[in-house]
């Protein structure tokens, strides 16, 4: 049995620039709570208190969002997402007194150890706790173990092996799940996040299960950043071909993308160049639509912008760096 | 004139790192350097320059620190500890630089109000984030009101200790308050994010601000660059990197801070600007005390 967690209404976020509305997050729950996915993620792009300049200000509040979903459902439940230094444990306790019965929580690979404060509150809250462990093409798979391990210490049940950047292909998925699946407790749960940049969302999400992974984060019509994320109605065909149990009724995820996720979508969320260049060159896929914006702002190639980005080893979070760059490389063409 | 005695307590890298910078100020004399290992690499710094050490805690020593004429108290070590440290020094009138996010008395930024407090027996020193960005938001909203300012910090991994990771929360709400209470926005955001990138990365700020009206470009503009003057007066690689940029009502301005590297590496210049700010508060308190 592998779990499926749908991520547009949590990753969908950033291609919608966090302007998803509440009638949409209720429509799209509720259909995906009646095909049968068991865990939904709904809050602001980049989690709880994303509300900001950085990385935008939603149509409605996280809370907002919670209030009106988590009512809804009959079978689905609610996770929320956070990054210390961004969301506050004000804002889990926000969130589980919403309804959420999932925290996750997100850091860079290297960076566990910020997260004691959050996961430490979520288990306290009594809510399923996830370790997030973020590029995590960036570390080796011994490091990811080390990070996860902390991470376990802490309380967090479930790790996740992210892949930010849509960068590792099969075989480093392999490697690094099964570290995580070797190393860590045997009853802590293994988690793979994946981004399509490199059109490898589906393959890493089966070389992470075939690897120990049990938990699996897609999205309907792949909703999500960069080139989106392992679409849900693909990849539950593929566990259906290959025996192996989601739960989830096939043709109902199919329409919840084709019915409402696809005419949701600004633009086409596909491999474009710039979603391929992030994917190519380890680089966060939330940076898309900022290089986008910047490079129309300043008169540049926004695919030059998000190497450069990768070039300054980047990390999730300095979407405030982009338009620094930008300035700089408008300043360096005028000469 | 005579320096004014000072004892630093905590003799971890911000302990030291302050220490290297007060031997050079003529108007501080750091004379005691107390922590609570024996074979703290701190106190043994201290004593090669002649500092009078312990390793028992404050408490052991507070009478002889009181009988040498001590004036000025850095508390370097966290917030768990700064309540008593102060509750010991303050009756003996000992003026209390916190360090710690502790928060007993105001917050001090020197540029923005370090005058305004030159009565207060307990300044505390915000964040290193709040030091490097607050100046900015101030800068804005001495032009015109500031409805809302929202701090970018980013640092490198290995700048960053233990205390601040176990309590990352303190970070964002402390950095928040002192944004809007001493930076004068109306609501506060920061956001803190941390870069391993080796070699290490120097500390980044991004500065927005929303102003209340059409932002007035020049008198702002002006503004950031006096600022900036300002802080290169105590923390000569406090540098604008780019802006402010102006967006509708959104001024933006990007940093970058360098440290001078007494004891902590370059890149850690969020460490540097926190003891070089304590420093410039301390010497203030001091041209108080002479006059």
């Amino acid at each position: 049995m592998i779990t499926i967690h749908e991520m547009s209404l949590r990753d969908g976020m950033h291609p919608k620039q966090h302007q998803i509305s509440v009638d949409q997050m209720v429509t799209v729950a509720t259909a995906l709570d009646t095909a049968g996915v068991p865990l939904i993620e709904v809050t602001h792009g980049d989690g709880l208190g994303g509300a900001s300049i950085n990385y935008g200000f939603p149509a409605h509040s996280d809370e907002e969002y919670l209030r009106a979903v988590v009512p809804k459902m009959t079978q689905a439940r609610i996770s929320a997402l956070t990054l210390p230094g961004i969301g506050t444990i004000d804002d889990l306790k926000m969130a589980v007194d919403c309804g959420v019965s999932c925290l996750r929580v997100a850091t860079h690979c290297t960076e566990a150890d910020v997260a004691i404060q959050h996961i430490g509150m979520s288990r306290e809250l009594g809510v399923e706790t996830v370790g997030f462990l973020m590029m995590a093409h960036m570390v080796s798979p011994e490091e990811l173990l080390r990070q996860a391990k902390i991470m376990e210490d802490f309380g967090a049940q479930i790790l996740y092996c992210t892949d930010s950047a849509g960068y590792l292909l099969p075989d480093g998925v392999t490697e690094r799940i099964t570290a995580l699946r070797e190393g860590l407790n045997a009853d802590t749960e293994v988690g793979f996040h994946g981004h399509h940049n490199l059109a490898m969302g589906v393959a890493n999400s089966l070389a992470a299960v075939q690897a120990g992974a049990n938990r699996i984060d897609t999205s309907c019509a792949g909703l999500g950043a960069g080139a989106g994320n392992t679409p849900t109605e693909v990849l539950v065909a593929v566990l259906n071909r290959m025996g192996i149990d989601t739960g989830i009724d096939l043709y109902g995820v199919q329409d919840v993308a084709e019915d409402l996720i696809v005419p949701m979508m600004d633009t086409p969320v596909r491999i474009d160049r710039d979603a391929l260049t992030l994917g190519y060159a380890g680089v966060y896929s939330s940076f898309l639509l900022f290089a986008q914006r910047a490079a129309k702002k300043y008169g540049l190639s926004s695919r030059d912008i998000l190497v450069e980005m990768g070039r300054l080893k980047t990390v999730g979070g300095q979407e405030d760096l982009i338009e620094d760059v930008a300035i700089n490389m408008a300043q360096a063409q005028k000469g | 004139m005579t320096p004014i005695k000072a004892v630093i307590i905590g003799p971890g890298n911000i302990g030291t790192d302050l220490l290297l910078k007060a031997l050079r100020s003529p108007w501080i004399e750091p004379v005691w350097s107390i922590g609570v290992v024996e074979t703290s690499e701190g106190l043994r710094i201290a004593r090669e320059h002649g500092l009078e050490t312990s390793h028992e805690g404050l408490d052991s020593v507070v009478d002889q620190v009181v009988a040498d004429g001590v004036q000025i108290a850095f508390d370097a070590t966290s917030a768990k500890y700064h309540r008593h440290h102060h509750d010991l020094l303050a009756p003996h009138g000992i003026k209390v630089i916190d360090l710690t996010p502790a928060s007993v008395g105001p917050y001090c930024v020197p540029p923005v109000n370090l005058a305004a407090l030159a009565g207060e027996p307990n300044v505390n020193m915000v964040s290193c984030g709040g030091q490097a960005t607050i100046p900015m938001v101030a800068a804005v909203s001495r032009v015109q009101p500031v409805a809302y300012a929202e701090i970018v910090a980013t640092v490198a991994s290995r700048s960053i200790g233990p205390g601040t990771r176990n309590n990352i929360d303190e970070f964002t709400r402390t950095t928040r308050a002192g944004v809007e209470q001493v930076g004068g926005a109306k609501v506060g955001k920061a956001i803190i994010v941390i870069n391993p990138a080796e070699p290490p990365i120097i500390m980044r700020d991004t500065i927005h601000c929303l102003t209340e009206g059409e932002p007035d470009q020049a008198a702002i503009t002006q503004s950031v660059h006096d600022m900036v003057a300002d802080v290169q007066k105590y923390v000569p690689g406090y540098e604008l990197k780019n802006g402010p940029v102006f967006d509708g009502r959104k001024v933006t301005v990007w940093m970058e801070v360098a440290g001078l590297g007494d004891y902590l590496p370059t890149y850690a210049g969020n460490l540097d600007i926190m003891t070089a700010a304590a420093l410039r508060t301390a010497e203030m308190l001091a041209e108080g005390m002479q006059a």
